[in-house]
């Protein structure tokens, strides 16, 4: 299924201006005109679609509508149901998901000693840090440094990142890198053996280290194999549904539901590390989504319900180059590592509308304006629409062979559909991709309920309000590390007390006197696409 | 959809149910009602999650892929698996050297592949996996990183032997010794990490965390106009 007729008349366009366009750039926008572009047409200002939590430490606090729903839902549990003091597991740290945040943090704490058990809703290593195609940013080049990283992160975070987090995240960075090469992931090199970096929007240096575009499947190949090495115990298929506390309101471990036989398994922990990542199958605002399957937001809710508080929940990050045509890959993400070796994003007349490294949140803005109010965007057969993102810039600027040698997985998952990306473009429009906020933490990766720690997407503050391209990555090792590290020195001190599910009945009171629907249950666990639903919708795009 | 979908008949297994044309596997089977458990990942072809094996009606091919990035087609079989068991070697990275090494002694089944080329023929990724496993019988690291680099681990390469192996998994060791040992780390990364534990850029961070929107501005701005090109 190549281009449909209809939209070839705009290719034709695009190729027509591309001589044109080569070596050019689109003017930057200040600062004033970036802000006004977004308060005008970032879907995190549209307050329409958000609400204000009605119950929990949160009460009042604006979310988007989807996540609202599922933090005013009821447990799945009968709290009365679980006999809390028969625990099937008991172990010094539980680590609850099972991608990068969750499996650094399980391997650091093994190897500061502590006994560790996984549980995770799918397989080990199923996630979205499997998906990141781009890289991880650490400063390691001579003309970059943490200070750099820093101011960068900063802007990029719309100045409310929390700065103790930022300075954590910059200086660790390096180190991580240092990690991970030493447990065998095969960065990409120059020929002197130094790290081939480059540099995604927002950034003011190459600091984005990559495995070609499958630098997430490296990465979590490799720290997977190393917890089967050591011999970590692993709950596959058996998610949170619940955190359990002790009579000190300190967390005290999980019931988790096996999902094969739908029986419940209390695991009592002297520490639990939450790392269940973010809300992207929740669609909030009903984008597409590049999230994995499990992406419901269950940490969120099992850590709100248990009193933890929640910080920028309403900012979500809308990748601007989400697929938009072939239907079959809507919403999937086309990595930022395409417009940094030279795609331009242009509209439906071939003409370039925005600097193709503008960040995230403002080139998101100017596609919606662009696709929105211009009516200079593609409309494809299925009435989704989309600007092109110029890919055949790459080869033409970085020598035949670039796209292929850079992008091989982009390569083959087009090719299927008879689209050739080094030779033609790609129509984009933004997906979700990002929770920018969610569990507050310190640097440790402490929230505010006694031993229970965030690492990664589920944890809020380290973005601020818009988090930059290879930010992720790093942030789900670097405070993997520090959650896992800390936890074990923790767990020192710890006596297993008598475990609750009080906060649950609470909770379910507050509800109750709030007058929300009992049909309503959560975590969400898995989104259902049953029947018509797995149609897309493209509902935003109107 | 604006247009009258087109529906084909296809078989989940064995059933028969009626689906747009055009949806992946992995969609077809949910619009048919199957919410799925085991069998899907991260819907983007990267996680091999949901590997599968299906068979057209007439055709005495078993094929296999995907099922979030393979097409229906009319009378197409289907199903998901669950589960694929596979053997792995326990070992530390630090120990297993490029100098001398025998993969042998961590998979001595590596001498059982009769070369049939079976494991090439089921990968979902089009890997030439048979030549990675001579790659890696002849020790030729480089080789193996190169031809196994997009591994997606759906195992079907060892679900598929014949002899026997876990192709996946031998090719992860062989990755994991060549980026530990012969890629290794840079000695200008060292350089950076001893600057910072040096406390080298404390004080400008200390000064930074307590700078306000403006300041942080104008240093942004002087950065970008000093960054050069992106790659």
């Amino acid at each position: 299924m190549p281009y449909p007729l209809e939209m070839q008349p705009s290719l034709g366009l695009v190729s027509r201006s591309r001589k044109d366009r080569l070596g050019r750039s689109f003017p930057k926008m200040d600062f004033a005109e970036k802000a006004k572009l977004l308060e005008a047409y970032h879907p995190d200002f549209r307050s329409l679609e958000k609400e204000a939590i009605r119950v929990g430490p949160n009460r009042g606090m604006r979310a988007p509508k989807e996540l609202a729903r599922v933090l005013e839902s009821y447990s799945r549990l009968d709290a009365g149901a679980v006999d809390l003091a028969k625990p099937d597991y008991t172990t010094d740290v539980l680590v609850i998901g099972s991608g990068g945040g969750g499996v650094t943090a399980a391997l650091t704490a093994k190897g500061r000693g502590a006994e560790v058990l996984m549980a995770t809703k799918l397989r080990l290593g199923d996630s979205n840090t499997i998906m990141a195609e781009g890289g991880i940013g650490a400063a390691t080049t001579p003309d970059d440094s943490p200070v750099i990283h820093y101011i960068d992160t900063l802007v990029g975070g719309r100045y409310q990142n929390i700065p103790d987090l930022v300075e954590a995240l910059v200086t660790g960075a390096p180190f991580v890198v240092g990690w991970l090469t030493d447990l065998g992931v095969n960065f990409d090199r120059r020929p002197d053996g130094s790290y081939l970096t480059h540099m995604p929007a927002g950034h003011s240096r190459k600091r984005s280290h990559s495995i070609k575009d499958i630098t997430g499947l490296e990465i979590m190949r490799v720290i997977c194999d190393e917890v089967r090495n050591e011999e970590i115990l692993v709950l596959e298929f058996s998610p949170a549904v619940e955190l359990v506390l002790d009579t000190q309101g300190r967390c005290a471990g999980a019931v988790l539901y096996n999902l094969d036989t739908g029986q419940h398994c209390l695991v009592q922990a002297k520490a639990t590390i939450l790392a269940t990542g973010g809300m992207g199958r929740l669609h909030p605002q009903g984008f597409p989504t590049s999230n994995h399957y499990g992406a419901t937001a269950d940490g969120l809710v099992m850590a709100y319900r248990a009193g933890a508080k929640l910080i920028y929940i309403e900012f979500i990050q809308y990748h601007p180059t989400g697929i938009a045509w072939p239907e079959q890959m809507l919403g999937l993400l086309i990595s930022e590592a395409l417009r940094a070796q030279g795609a331009q994003v242009v509209n439906s007349a071939g003409d370039m509308f925005v600097d193709r490294l503008e960040t995230r949140d403002a080139l998101s803005a100017a596609i919606i304006r662009e696709c929105g109010e211009r009516k200079l965007g593609v409309v494809t057969p299925t009435g989704m629409v989309g600007v092109w993102l110029d890919t055949p810039l790459i080869d033409i600027i970085g020598g035949k062979g670039t796209f292929m040698r850079r992008f091989a997985g982009i390569q083959s998952r087009f090719k299927k559909y008879d689209i050739d990306p080094a030779n033609e473009p790609i129509l984009v429009y933004p997906t979700q991709h990002y929770q920018n906020g969610g569990i507050t933490i310190n640097v440790h990766g402490e929230t505010n309920v006694p031993n229970l720690y965030a690492v990664g997407e589920v944890a809020g503050g380290v973005h601020g309000h818009n988090r930059l391209g290879s930010n992720s990555l790093l942030d789900i090792f670097v405070f993997g590390q520090r959650a896992g590290a800390h936890a074990a020195e923790k767990i020192k001190g710890i006596h297993g007390e008598q475990l609750t599910l009080d906060h649950v009945r609470a909770y379910q009171k507050e509800l109750e006197a709030a007058e929300i629907p009992a049909s309503r249950i959560s975590p969400m666990l898995l989104p259902d696409y049953r029947f018509e639903k797995a149609l897309t919708t493209v509902e935003h795009a109107k | 959809m604006h247009d009258i979908i087109k529906m084909i008949p296809v078989y989940v297994m064995g059933r028969k149910y009626e689906v747009p044309q055009g949806l992946t596997i992995l969609k077809a089977l949910e619009f048919a009602g199957y919410k799925i458990t085991r069998g899907c990942g991260c819907r983007g072809g990267v996680c091999g999650a949901c590997v599968t094996v299906f068979r057209r009606k007439d055709d005495f091919h078993l094929q296999i892929g995907l099922a979030c990035q393979t097409l229906v087609q009319p009378d197409i079989f289907l199903t998901q698996l669950p589960y694929i068991p596979a053997h792995k070697a326990v070992y530390s990275i630090n120990r297993v050297l490029p100098e001398g090494l025998n993969l042998l002694k961590l998979y001595p089944v590596l001498t059982r592949c009769m070369g049939c080329n079976t494991c090439t023929k089921s990968c979902p990724m089009n890997l030439q996996v048979m030549n990675y496993i001579g790659a890696a019988l002849r020790n030729d690291l480089a080789q193996v990183v190169e031809l196994s680099m997009e591994c997606v681990m759906c195992g079907m390469c060892a679900a598929r032997c014949p002899a026997e192996l876990a192709p996946f998994n031998i090719a992860l060791l062989v990755r994991r010794i060549y980026g530990r040992h012969v890629l290794r780390r840079p000695g200008t990364l060292d350089q950076r990490l001893k600057e910072i534990q040096d406390g080298v850029f404390s004080k400008d961070l200390l000064e930074l965390k307590a700078s306000g929107k403006h300041e942080l501005e104008e240093k942004f701005k002087s950065l970008q106009a000093t960054k050069g090109s992106a790659v």
